[in-house]
């Protein structure tokens, strides 16, 4: 029993972290595609058009790998969480059909034209299914953070004898208080992943002196993307997640900030500091006092909960998992506004293009959006443990009654295996686009 | 109201299997049949532009099933697990091979993809004809063992295949004769479906031998045919119960025959459309009359102790189910309008699209 839990929770983690390193590019860069599309139309400048061409190439590609690796998602509700499909199918099944039906459909019928019909459709048009693609993923996203805020504060339900969630209010759904600052922070978080992807490829073409007409666009378009997102990401999108966690799940923000005793007089915010368990402390604390009250309740010297003061049965399972998901996010979050502000600055006073230390920076930075946003979503989810449904079902009550442990793992490998060969392979084939550049001959005649 | 959402389900269903199974059935064809490169581009054309569309109905269909019919969707998809993780990994595949041939131009590079997609859609038609024959066939709910239930009444799981392959065992394994026979089926049907749809979409020199072909597995078909309905009774007694008592039903075995002897005329059609929408009245009549001769049942329990599956108990509660109403119909206005204008941007062949050169 024990096996088989881990295994099909390591299989739904692997697996969704795997797919959300897609998604999360598709969001962002559909609505910089989207941007590039809009200026060649109004500036006429066939640079812009040949810009879109080109990340739309690298779209296509990442966009059919969140295909292929979101199909095992939709499946896996069933196939390992077949319990909590039961009973509460009911009501996330509404969520999730909604985003087949609104947003798949959406997204696959019009990419096909933008990918394939720009001489069919004229420039018009093929602006219009463009932006038709950019509406599909962001509400996709929309549906399915709304699905994921109802098990992380479930609302407009009723609980039968049989144990079964029913719904009582539709409305509720979409009016759930955790689902509209956890939407708004994601998508920022996917738009942080697409300014600094684009800025990088520009970075690289300054410094390697190629295609430095459209390196210059790139970094600029990037940067100023960049910093807008990055600063909402954390004021005021990720305050408002936050706030949410201390409304609604205090015990679970015990443990993210690591305070393990309630402090009187206002908490400090740590910014390093590792958590051991056994002696229930922070270990090497370097921390700030007073900050973290202020951040939450805008007093210095208001009360924040300690990890102590709740049961020790409704603690999060994984804490020093939560704490490092929860401080690599705020950390990179911080980092990456540093850097966005520094060159945007220099974007303004027209140096940027000559700073090499900063392009070879950005250049560097394509991967940590990623590690950020997955630190993001472990936060999450290590978070709501030990429960599926935020207090009202634990997790080890939603798995799958007859699917055994040898099962779970054959699957898990398979996964693990297939999904190396397709990250190896996809690897290889962005940065074949990437060398061949924005002015190879397009293949989208 | 759960019987709305069940006829919405089958639809879904259905047109995922027409639309898809084609991709499919072309796969096939470009295994098999699709020798020169020219041939190849030909095949890949022609669903390039769809397949990705196409699949969206199944992950709708499946969305539907979750909202509409939470049990049967928990039951039978951990019940299935096995098959249903290949069917992923083949779906995979599948996608895979498509999208990446044309990345790179050396001829094993292609060589690999190529029959990565064809195999994978060889094996994927099988499967599917597999599963239906589950669903006909039944499985031990609550994993019934001397007469008792070891589980939940709803919950059962299957093994690939046991070895002795025999569809009444009492543990039984989702690959049986009755249920290969099915696939068997499922594969020649869409090879031809499939085969129908490149003569409409494309005009290289493949087209005439395609006709030649469909020609011959037609005679195949109709045999595979006649004898799994045979075997259906033997595995089921009296499948066609529904079907004395409402006798309006036939009109869905009376479209698939119309279908399938159609297609002996294949040589003798004008238009290039009529082939496919023979295949197709074949693939929805058949699909039709096995759901009609089923209903209400969605799953048959193989032992007396737990209850069939059907449309009554596995339903999601009735205020959920009428405002998905909604947002469905809603959706659905708007799921046809982008059909349209995909056909009509896309219509007429495909042959020099230039799909997947990237
Ligand atoms: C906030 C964003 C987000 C998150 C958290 C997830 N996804 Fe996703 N997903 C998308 C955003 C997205 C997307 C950007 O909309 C994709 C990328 C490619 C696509 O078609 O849509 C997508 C693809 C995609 C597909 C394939 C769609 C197609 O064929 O067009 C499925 C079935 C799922 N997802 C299902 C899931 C499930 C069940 C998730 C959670 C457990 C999940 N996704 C997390
Ligand atoms: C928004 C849609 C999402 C839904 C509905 C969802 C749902 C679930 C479910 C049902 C589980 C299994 C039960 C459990 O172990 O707690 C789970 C676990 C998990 N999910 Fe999500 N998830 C979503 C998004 C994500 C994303 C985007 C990520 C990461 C990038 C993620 C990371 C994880 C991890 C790491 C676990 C394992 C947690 C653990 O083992 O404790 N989830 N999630
Ligand atoms: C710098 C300030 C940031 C703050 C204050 C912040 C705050 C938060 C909070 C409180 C949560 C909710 C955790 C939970 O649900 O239990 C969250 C989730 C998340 N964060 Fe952040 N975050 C910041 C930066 C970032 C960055 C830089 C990224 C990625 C680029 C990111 C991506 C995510 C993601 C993907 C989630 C999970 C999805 C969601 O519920 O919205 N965050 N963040």
């Amino acid at each position: 029993m024990e096996d088989m839990i881990l295994y099909n929770r390591l299989q739904f983690a692997f697996t969704i972290t795997f797919h959300y390193l897609f998604p999360q590019l598709t969001m962002g860069l559909s609505l910089m595609i989207v941007y590039f599309k809009w200026k060649f139309l109004r500036t006429k400048n066939e640079d812009y058009n040949n810009a879109s061409k080109f990340w739309m190439k690298i779209f296509a590609l990442n966009f059919a790998m969140g295909v292929v690796t979101g199909i095992p998602m939709e499946f896996q509700f069933g196939t390992n969480w077949a319990k909590f499909s039961e009973l509460t199918g009911g009501i996330i099944g509404q969520t999730l059909a909604m985003e087949g039906m609104f947003s798949f459909f959406l997204e696959s019928s019009f990419l096909g034209m933008f990918l394939f019909g720009e001489k069919l459709l004229g420039q018009k048009l093929h602006f219009l299914s463009g932006l038709m693609v950019f509406i599909g993923s962001w509400a996709s996203g929309f549906l399915i953070i709304a699905t994921h805020s109802w098990m992380q504060h479930p609302v407009g339900y009723e609980i039968l004898e049989n144990g079964k969630f029913i719904l009582k209010n539709f409305g509720a759904l979409f009016n759930n208080p955790w689902l509209w600052p956890s939407y708004l922070h994601n998508q920022m978080g996917s738009l942080v992943t697409s300014s600094f992807f684009v800025a990088a490829v520009g970075a690289f073409y300054l410094l390697s002196n190629k295609h430095s007409r459209f390196g210059k666009i790139f970094v600029k378009s990037g940067v100023v993307f960049g910093v807008i997102s990055s600063v909402m990401l954390a004021f005021p999108t990720g305050d408002w997640a936050a706030k949410n966690v201390v409304k609604y799940q205090p015990v679970t923000f015990a443990a993210m900030e690591g305070i393990f005793e309630t402090e009187k007089g206002g908490s400090e915010i740590v910014l390093v500091g590792q958590p051991d368990m056994e002696n229930k402390k922070l270990d090497n604390k370097i921390a700030v006092p007073n900050v973290l009250s202020f951040l939450t309740y805008q007093r210095w010297d208001a009360e924040i909960k300690g990890l102590n003061e709740f049961d020790e049965s409704i603690h999060p399972t994984n804490v020093p998992g939560l704490y490092y998901g929860y401080h690599i996010m705020v950390g990179l979050g911080t980092i990456f506004i540093g850097i966005m502000v520094l060159a945007s600055f220099l974007l303004w006073k027209g140096k940027l293009y000559k700073t090499k230390w900063l392009l070879w920076i950005l250049m560097f930075m394509i991967p940590f959006p990623y590690i950020a946003n997955t630190a993001g979503w472990y936060t999450a989810e290590l978070g709501r443990q030990p429960w599926l449904v935020y207090n009202l079902m634990r997790m080890v009550d939603g798995v799958s009654p007859t699917v055994s442990s040898g099962n779970a793992l054959f699957t898990l490998l398979g996964f693990v295996g297939l999904y190396l060969l397709l990250g190896l392979l996809f690897l290889l084939l962005v940065l074949k686009i990437i060398r061949k550049g924005p002015e190879a001959k397009m293949a989208l005649k | 109201m759960e019987i709305f959402w069940f006829i919405v389900l089958m639809v879904m269903l259905g047109i995922y299997v027409i639309l898809d199974g084609y991709d499919f059935g072309a796969g096939i064809v470009h295994l098999f049949l699709a020798k020169t490169e020219q041939e190849k581009k030909a095949v890949t054309n022609a669903i390039g532009p769809f397949w990705d569309a196409n699949e969206v109905w199944l992950i709708a269909a499946g969305g539907v099933l979750f909202f509409a019919f939470p049990t049967l969707y928990a039951s039978a998809f951990s019940g299935f697990y096995l098959p249903l993780m290949l069917v992923l990994w083949l779906l995979i595949f599948r996608a895979v091979g498509l999208e990446l041939r044309g990345q790179v131009h050396h001829r094993m590079w292609e060589a690999i993809w190529d029959k990565a997609f064809g195999i994978a859609s060889l094996l994927l038609a099988l499967f599917f004809g597999a599963a239906l024959g589950n669903v006909v066939r039944g499985v031990n709910l609550g994993m019934v063992e001397n007469g008792v239930s070891t589980q939940e009444p709803h919950y059962f799981f299957l093994a690939l295949w046991n070895p002795t392959f025999d569809p009444l065992a009492e543990h039984q394994g989702v690959i049986d004769w009755f249920t290969l026979l099915l696939g068997l089926v499922a594969v020649v049907t869409l090879t031809i479906h499939g085969a129908n749809w490149i003569i409409l979409k494309t005009s290289t020199s493949l087209n005439g031998r395609l006709k030649k072909v469909i020609f011959k597995l037609n005679f195949v078909l109709l045999a595979l045919v006649v004898i799994s309905a045979g075997l259906w009774h033997y595995v089921k007694p009296f499948p066609l119960n529904n079907l004395q008592t409402h006798y309006w039903l036939w009109i869905f075995p009376i479209i698939g025959a119309v279908g399938l002897i159609g297609l002996f005329r294949i040589n003798k059609f004008k238009k290039d459309s009529t082939g496919f929408l023979f295949s197709s009245m074949f693939i929805f009549g058949s699909f039709a009359t096995t759901i009609a001769s089923l209903f209400p049942t969605l799953l048959p329990s193989t032992n007396g102790i737990n209850p069939s599956l059907t449309v009554h108990n596995v339903a999601a509660h009735e205020y959920g189910l009428s405002v998905g109403l909604y947002w469905f119909i809603i959706a659905a206005i708007l799921v046809i309008a982008y059909f349209i204008i995909q056909f009509r941007v896309f219509k007429g062949k495909m042959d020099d699209v230039g799909y997947g050169e990237h």
